[in-house]
């Protein structure tokens, strides 16, 4: 890293044979052109897409909406709806990777269409995309949007910090994209254990874009649990103890926890990683006093609690559906909190059980082995909450609550396998092979997943002010839930028949049938998330049959229902006053709902602000640099950011007033409407005569 | 409590406030000078036996640690505080993840003898 | 009400600061959360040190390259600075001339500016002995924990010196006091670790 060196190669080692097609014209072999063709066209799939969304933002003028509304704008609920499209975008490509290798795996004995190392791209990305960048947004995104209207707040504490964390995470997400068209991504899976990702195994640009990508999207989750934790321990509105907060803000207290406490040993896994790479250190390398079990120490420090950071959010979003659609208070209130806590805390006592088969003392796997088996008991408890909440309720079977039935019934098997696997015994046998692919995805996939889409469609209509095709909707859980089991359990089987996970090819006919059965259920998961398109485009297209600007579109319990769909962007006129667990269910029976305040006051707001994506930015820039050894942009874009740290320090004026006149008017529109609107009952709750008001007599299952 | 009588009342009050947490300071760089000088000391002097020192350099390590958030810190017991809550939660996740690093690693050392322990 | 309420971890600034003293509680807070996660983040490198210590590869170890003195002196650089600090943080709550502030804090950041001139004095030191960070486990694991914390005393002075440029800037505004104030909690904070890296790293590793 010389001045030479930079002169003569401005752009670090990048060059014609990072791209895509590059290997395919040199060398035309048949698999070169197959694995070729694939890669181009994921590649060409991408920058059209790009392309199609600059021309459509130009053609139609949005780029300053999209810069002065959107990316500088620090309203929670904003970055909040940001974070979910990220979700989005990246949860379409991670699917159509897994499609492809259920395909390749089908297609595997004896060879298959794809090369072991495109193939071995395909599940790095897809574990790195689903984990960093669909599952960690959408929840990010969800606690965004919905915990400071839960909770009676404006914003969260740091709005600035907050849009900071959205650019570095979508930086992060840039880059696993970028490494779709320029080189190639890591080949060391979505946890990257050395040595293989050491430079002596794999010195190519791989494992840094896998790095950095973590490294941003690591930091940004840092920022938002601390942001989190202190909104929720800070911003509560008058009333609001902690014991009677909803269940969701809950989990998102408790998952904010995890996050600031388990992304540090990641930072420090990473970087130790990078420093062997970049530097010639000796964390994980076989020589000269190095220790590879190191890394997977220090990694599932990280990664045993991440996996509570993505399904805590998820319980929270199945009570709250639970609840509203059976119509009754969640059972099991406090027990449901406890278990909450407990989860956290015990994640921390469980890393071990990732590695039984590292070679530590028998005690150590047994001792490990029993705190993961604790798990299941809180957990068991929440099953139980759930299904004493349904019991005797009058449950409608609305989309989120589709998939919260789907949801208690396969989570509980994935969490059985997850019981068996905590036997140290057991995962000799198993481990490293299908049957933990299947256990996994059947916690994560029921557990997660599914938890996050019914929050989509659950609170959708509270922030676009019209409610999802219900049709459509229905279609995709169905293919959801029936594309998951054929997709995963044949895994099971395949696992216990000694198939490894990771497979490229095989060479036992005997796995073929079950394979198939797999890629058909994987066919059915790209059909559910095509249905997932089509319901948006249909309600996008029907929105004005389905408005529910009252905002009460599903008789809800908790504040964020209380006020407009969409909500103004200061949330609440006047900061609510709670009395009772249910805040709202409680307002509407005590007629306090739908009132209009004495006194209208000034709000203050923070404004607009330019570093959330600046930094983001930056960061992409920096990261970018480093992976492609482009010296002098490191320097140049590290030093920016640095600069930027510092003079944003020197910014006043970060607040602005919305007049209490402009507050007062906006209510009495909002109260006029809802005053004139007709109150629906359950029965019309999916029809368009629905306008967010609800019928009050038939609280806790009476009828109407 | 109004007009003059008021404000020096106020002003005596303030003073009264800025002597203790001044003490405060005092108290801590005294304590921590103290707590410091010790084990550098023992251990410059080596006489003692290497048990001996690892405990001492462990206790007044810990003690001097509870000193600052004491003295410059202001972390105190008698208010309700969930600062100090906070402390006590991260210090339990620091044990379980610090002393179980330790014996998964101690352990595999010990069983692949790789160079970790004497 | 006698006693004054204490609202977040470190010097309150009282009753007679008004609002800023409320809004010191959620930002301070809020920093003091960052803080316990960076605690975390410095515990997992001093795991790695500790289960590294002996992972010499026949390379320098301890012994070889420690200097107590030097550290010792370290020390009493760092523990000097808490207390300057202090003495700032006494300045700003009970509103002295704003010079004297300035004053300490220039201080500090000389205390500190100091301690990294030895530490880096150390690190060449051990260079010039064969100890650099490619040559062992031990002294990667050694090169990842200590300078982590000069790195953050590295911030912190700059940090100090931001400080200084926005009083003249702007003045005792409540940016500047709460800016100072998480200021105040970040150098005690990195003293408190400096207690574990001499402990653990130097006299552990001397005994």
């Amino acid at each position: 890293m010389n001045v030479t060196s930079i002169v003569a190669h401005p752009l670090g080692r990048l060059g014609v044979q990072s791209l895509p097609f590059w290997q395919m014209l040199q060398h035309p072999s048949r698999m070169n052109i197959i694995n070729g063709v694939i890669a181009t066209g994921a590649a060409g799939i991408l920058l059209m897409g790009a392309l199609v969304t600059v021309v459509l933002i130009t053609r139609f003028h949005k780029w300053r909406v999209l810069w002065t509304e959107w990316l500088t704008s620090t309203d929670h609920k904003k970055i909040g709806i940001m974070y979910v499209v990220l979700a989005f975008v990246m949860l379409a490509r991670a699917l159509i990777e897994a499609g492809l290798m259920r395909a390749q795996q089908a297609f595997g004995l004896g060879g298959g269409f794809l090369a072991p190392d495109h193939f071995a791209e395909l599940f790095s990305t897809h574990g790195t995309i689903m984990i960093f960048f669909f599952a960690m947004p959408f929840l990010t995104g969800l606690i965004n949007y919905v915990m400071p209207l839960q909770i009676g707040a404006r914003d969260v504490t740091f709005p600035r910090l907050n849009s900071i964390s959205l650019g570095l995470t979508a930086a992060g997400a840039m880059l696993v994209m970028v490494s779709l068209v320029l080189g190639k991504f890591s080949t060391g899976g979505w946890f990257g254990y050395p040595p293989y990702t050491e430079s002596s195994f794999s010195p190519g640009e791989g494992p840094d874009y896998w790095i950095w990508a973590l490294i941003l999207s690591g930091w940004a989750s840092t920022f938002t649990g601390i942001n989190f934790v202190v909104t929720i321990w800070k911003e509560r509105c008058p009333g609001m103890k902690l014991l009677r907060m909803p269940l969701f803000t809950w989990t998102a207290l408790c998952t904010s926890l995890l996050m600031m406490f388990a992304m540090p040993p990641l930072t420090v896994a990473l970087s130790q990683l990078a420093l062997d790479r970049y530097l010639g250190f000796h964390y994980f390398t076989n020589a000269a006093g190095g220790n590879m079990m190191h890394y997977v120490n220090l990694f599932w420090m990280f990664g045993h609690p991440e996996v509570y950071i993505l399904i805590l959010p998820s319980f929270g979003i199945y009570s709250e559906v639970v609840s509203t659609f059976s119509g009754k208070m969640l059972f099991g209130y406090r027990a449901m909190v406890l278990a909450t806590m407990t989860i956290a805390i015990l994640s921390f006592s469980v890393w071990l059980h990732h590695f039984f088969t590292m070679g530590q003392n028998p005690d150590i796997n047994a001792i490990f082995g029993i705190a993961s088996m604790l798990i299941g008991i809180p957990t068991g408890v929440k099953v139980y909450d759930w299904m004493w909440t349904m019991f005797r309720g009058r449950i409608r079977f609305t989309v989120p609550m589709v998939y919260s039935l789907a949801f208690i019934f396969l989570f509980v098997l994935g969490g059985m396998s997850g019981i068996m696997l905590a036997d140290p015994g057991i995962d000799y046998q198993v481990h490293n092979s299908v049957f933990l692919v299947a256990h996994f995805h059947n916690v994560a996939v029921p557990g997660v997943l599914f938890g996050l889409i019914a929050g989509y469609h659950f609170w959708f209509p509270k922030a676009f002010g019209f409610r999802l095709n219900e049709r459509w909707g229905l279609l995709s859980a169905l293919c959801w839930t029936l594309g998951f089991m054929l997709a995963f359990f044949p895994l099971y089987g395949l696992g216990l028949m000694g198939l490894p996970r990771r497979t490229v090819a095989y060479s036992e006919p005997a796995y073929v049938p079950l394979e198939v059965v797999a890629l058909v259920g994987a066919v059915l998961i790209l059909v559910a998330l095509a249905a997932l398109a089509v319901q948006l485009w249909v309600s996008i297209r029907d929105r004005d049959r389905n408005r529910v600007f009252v905002g009460d579109p599903w008789n809800g319990r908790s504040l964020e229902w209380s006020v407009s769909a969409p909500p103004p962007e200061y949330n609440f006129a006047v900061l609510p006053q709670v009395n009772d667990r249910d805040a709202f269910t409680s307002a509407k029976e005590h007629g306090s709902a739908y009132q209009p305040p004495d006194t209208y006051i000034d709000i203050e707001l923070p404004t607009h602000s330019a570093l959330g994506p600046v930094i983001g930015a930056l960061g992409l820039a920096a990261a970018f640099a480093l992976v492609w050894h482009i010296w002098w942009l490191a320097i140049l874009a590290g030093l920016s950011l640095l600069a930027t740290m510092i003079l944003s320090g020197f910014a006043r004026h970060t607040t602005r007033m919305v007049p209490a006149q402009q507050v007062q008017r906006e209510q009495q529109r909002w109260l006029a409407v809802a005053s004139a609107a007709k109150a629906v009952t359950r029965r019309e709750e999916c029809k368009p005569s629905n306008a967010g008001l609800a019928v009050q007599e038939e609280y806790e299952g009476v009828a109407a | 409590m109004t007009g003059q009588a008021g404000k020096t009342a106020e002003q005596a009050r303030l003073a009264a406030e800025e002597r203790r947490d001044l003490h405060a300071y005092v108290w801590g760089v005294t304590l921590a000078l103290l707590l410091t000088v010790v084990p550098f000391a023992l251990v410059h002097e080596g006489h003692a036996s290497r048990f001996a020192l690892w405990v001492v350099i462990g206790t007044f390590g810990i003690v001097q640690m509870i000193v600052h958030f004491r003295c410059f810190l202001h972390i105190t017991l008698s208010h309700k505080r969930e600062d100090l809550q906070l402390i006590l939660f991260s210090a339990l996740i620091l044990i379980i993840l610090i002393g179980g690093t330790v014996w998964i690693m101690g352990s595999l050392a010990l069983r692949m003898a790789l160079p970790l322990r004497t | 009400m006698n006693e004054p309420s204490i609202r977040h971890p470190g010097l309150n600034l009282g009753a007679a600061h008004g609002a800023d003293d409320e809004a010191a509680e959620r930002v301070l807070f809020g920093f003091w959360l960052f803080l316990m996660s960076d605690a975390v983040l410095f515990g997992m490198v001093f795991a790695t040190y500790v289960t590294s210590v002996r992972a010499t590869a026949g390379g320098p170890g301890p012994h070889d390259l420690y200097d107590l003195r030097s550290v010792f002196i370290e020390t009493l650089l760092l523990l000097a600075s808490s207390f300057t600090f202090g003495m700032a943080s006494l300045a700003l709550k009970y509103k002295h001339a704003t010079g004297k502030l300035v004053g300490w804090l220039v201080v500090t950041l000389i205390l500190g500016a100091s301690f990294l001139g030895f530490e880096c004095h150390d690190f060449i030191t051990m260079f010039a002995k064969g100890g650099v960070p490619s040559r062992s486990g031990f002294l990667s694991a050694f090169f990842d924990l200590v300078p982590l914390h000069g790195l953050h005393v590295t911030a912190g002075c700059l940090w100090l010196l931001c400080m200084v440029a926005q009083i003249a800037r702007y003045g005792l505004d409540r940016q500047v006091k709460l800016g100072i104030m998480r200021l105040a909690l970040f150098w005690h904070f990195l003293d408190i670790v400096w207690i574990g890296i001499f402990s653990v790293v130097y006299l552990g590793g001397l005994v």
